[in-house]
């Protein structure tokens, strides 16, 4: 089959490889109909996330049929369209029973090595490194799917790809974003960073209740999907200081809750600041530039919420932990627990609440995914989501 | 000490290593004693009390064995009290050697009575001292470690997993084969680099129903082991608390080498491995595969990851 393999830093191919078989009584095996290209696969394009092998095939957001299953997956049928969560999970482990999916106990073969560098082994995830599984991803013509009877959800005929495939981690991803700032009626949420799970982290919010909804994003694009399709109010940071704007459109108590959407390559308006953090990422003395977080947690009101769903991978530098703790801060975070949530955004889908299609961009053949990748990273064309269609 | 320690393995803790350094002090104690208490009698019975020296040389030779007796009694360092021993019968024989060549006629006799007298003893202590040191190798090649996981299954079905104890290779990845010959005995197959296989016969030697179980090697085998595994319900109704006490002792040589490659650089993190996999089986049917690791869980695997992409059909 045809499958998207990383090949080393800022390098994919459309290689061939052997087709997926059946290793585990609850594997299935999918044809894949769209495949879409993460925030996060940036991440392991540029070589920030460890562990990463020449010839890994890569993409944790798929779809498709199910084409193939192990005599333990009772749920599935040849012939059913499903869509992936990203993250593997066994569904027995007390994590997996506690809803927490993506901290599973028991998908992650390569457990030992995670194990050193996060202290405890979170979940495997599809085509994302060997510290998470070393499991094969899912931009190719066909996937095998561990856990079959857990994770994959049946989609019903009206609701389309693109709007499914967000259900394998952007959609639940932004929503979870929303959920963990516990939010009320008449709270300000903020969101750093306009890119896919910003969008959908707003969005959501909006759905969750919040008063007012605030943005912040540098690229004029992005920011204009915020305003047209989640109703939200924007701030481009190279344009206003981001704290002195939020402190003034929250009357001094800076916005209740703030979501962190952007993760370890965020960019800072100023370029000294910029150039501090990204040389020391490139000479790996801190794996992460962590502008988006800091300015969260300096932003946000003394006793509220920030919640982080940008992906981090090693540590960061220059902590805010004085402003963090003087101010009673709470942090939640997590990769998302996609099992917990397709299932009720399916339904809002259904019911016509939120239309998650309206992030494409780009819509291109498996064999173009390279392209895909190069465009994405460049934000060019106006890129938020691209999406390969197998 | 824990209860794994007080299982025998009769290799280990045999009579021998406990009583020959006793047995060796005591002799020097009494050697030590008479050589102080009574020089003279003992320089006539050796041959030399028509020496002055001798007279002056008795005493610190009695000292010396005292000294050398409350070193090998201590029981600490056995083996250096030994070999320190074998030094001072070493240094007996040269002054011997000398009051040998000076006399003639009967004390030449009880000279060279005495000489072949310590020479024995000598010998003797040479090959105690030999063993003592081989033993405490042996010791110091016991590994022993204690290992946990939190399994979410009950007590009794976590037991019950390990109690059929063909089970076992299931999720210890040394392991081929485990045959249960009766209720507490069985023969164990490991499978070792390049075709090493490693035999053994074992017994559970106590076994509470849903609590714990231990086993050992028995008498004779090349590689003694010895093991527990208790069950605990895990506070908080998260299952069952399981916590693996393992004792082997490889041997030296070819088979040791053998046997420590069997368990890697890191056996802790072989054993660690071995309880993912049993918490895997248990919680989810069976050892989970990844296509970087197409063999589930381990080290060695760990460090040379093949890519993440499906395998070719001649590897399945």
């Amino acid at each position: 089959m045809k499958a998207t393999a990383w090949m080393g830093t800022d390098s994919v191919k459309v290689i061939d490889v052997p087709d997926p078989k059946i290793m585990n009584a609850r594997d299935a095996i999918v044809r894949i109909s769209t495949t879409a290209i993460c925030g996060s696969d940036l991440h392991l394009y540029h070589g920030y996330i460890p562990a990463m092998r020449k010839g890994d095939i890569l993409g944790h957001e798929f779809m498709g049929e199910v084409v193939e299953v192990g005599p333990e997956v009772r749920n599935l049928k040849l012939g059913d369209r499903v869509v992936v969560p990203f993250p593997i999970a066994c569904g027995h482990c007390s994590s997996c029973q506690r809803g927490l999916y993506s901290v599973c106990e028991n998908s992650n073969p390569n457990a030992g090595i995670a194990e050193k560098i996060m202290g405890h082994s979170p979940a495997g995830i599809f085509g994302y490194s060997h510290l998470l599984g070393g499991y094969a991803g899912g931009q190719a013509e066909y996937a095998r799917v561990p856990f079959a009877d857990i994770g994959p959800v049946k989609v019903p005929d009206e609701v389309t790809d693109d709007q499914a495939v967000m259900l394998a981690d952007v959609f639940p991803t932004g929503y979870m974003g929303a959920e963990m700032c516990d939010i009320k009626p008449g709270q300000v949420i903020a969101v750093w960073g306009a890119g896919p799970v910003g969008l959908f982290a707003a969005a959501s919010a909006r759905l969750l209740g919040a008063e007012r909804v605030i943005v912040i994003d540098r690229f004029g694009y992005r920011l204009r999907l915020v305003e047209e399709h989640v109703g939200a109010e924007t701030i481009n940071y190279e344009e206003a200081d981001v704290l002195d704007t939020l402190n003034e459109m929250t009357a001094g108590r800076g916005p209740d809750a703030c979501i962190d959407a952007v993760g370890l390559e965020s960019h800072h308006g100023n370029p000294a600041m910029y150039a501090y953090d990204r040389a020391k990422q490139a000479t790996r003395i801190e794996t992460e530039r962590p502008f988006a977080l800091r300015q969260a947690i300096l932003a946000c009101r003394s006793g509220g919420v920030v919640s982080v769903v940008g992906a981090y991978g090693g540590f960061i530098d220059k902590f805010p932990m004085g402003a963090f703790m003087n101010r009673s801060l709470i942090m939640r975070t997590g990769q998302c627990h996609v099992q917990r949530y397709t299932r009720p955004l399916l339904e809002r889908i259904q019911r016509g609440e939120i239309d998650p299609s309206f992030i494409v961009s780009h819509r291109m053949p498996l064999r173009d995914a390279p392209k895909g990748y190069k465009i994405f990273q460049k934000k060019q064309d106006d890129c938020t989501k691209v999406l390969l269609k197998v | 000490m824990s209860r794994v320690e007080t299982v025998l393995l009769p290799e280990l803790d045999g009579p021998v290593p406990a009583t020959l350094p006793s047995a060796l002090g005591l002799l020097s104690l009494a050697l030590g004693v008479g050589a102080l208490v009574a020089p003279g009698p003992v320089a006539r019975m050796t041959g030399v009390d028509d020496s002055p020296a001798a007279r002056a040389v008795l005493p610190a030779v009695g000292a010396r064995e005292l000294a050398n007796a409350a070193g090998l009694l201590s029981g600490r360092r056995p083996a250096g009290w030994a070999w320190a021993r074998v030094a001072g019968d070493a240094a007996d024989l040269t002054l011997l050697g000398r009051a040998l060549a000076d006399r003639h006629g009967a004390r030449r006799r009880r000279v060279a009575l005495t000489t072949l007298a310590i020479a024995g003893i000598n010998a003797v202590v040479v090959l105690a001292a030999v063993r003592i040191g081989r033993a405490r190798r042996a010791r110091a090649r016991v590994i022993r470690m204690e290992i946990a996981v939190t399994v979410n299954r009950s007590p009794a079905e976590a037991y019950r997993f390990w109690r059929d104890v063909e089970n076992l290779p299931r999720f210890m990845a040394h392991l081929e084969s485990v045959r249960a010959d009766d209720l507490r005995r069985s023969h164990w197959i490991a499978r070792g680099p390049a075709g090493h296989r490693v035999e053994w016969d074992a017994e559970i030697i106590d076994d509470q129903p849903n609590k714990s179980i231990t086993w050992r090697s028995l008498p004779g085998t090349r590689v003694p082991n010895a093991g527990r595994v208790r069950f605990a319900p895990a506070p908080g109704d998260r299952g069952t608390e399981v916590r693996v006490e393992l004792r082997y002792a490889p041997p030296a040589g070819a088979l040791g080498r053998a046997v420590a490659k069997l368990f890697g650089e890191e056996p802790e993190q072989q054993v660690r491995d071995d309880l993912r996999r049993f918490k895997q089986v248990l919680e989810t049917g069976e050892v989970v595969r990844s296509e970087g690791s197409p063999s589930g869980i381990s080290v060695r695997q760990q460090a040379m990851q093949r890519p993440a992409q499906p395998l070719p059909a001649s590897r399945r």
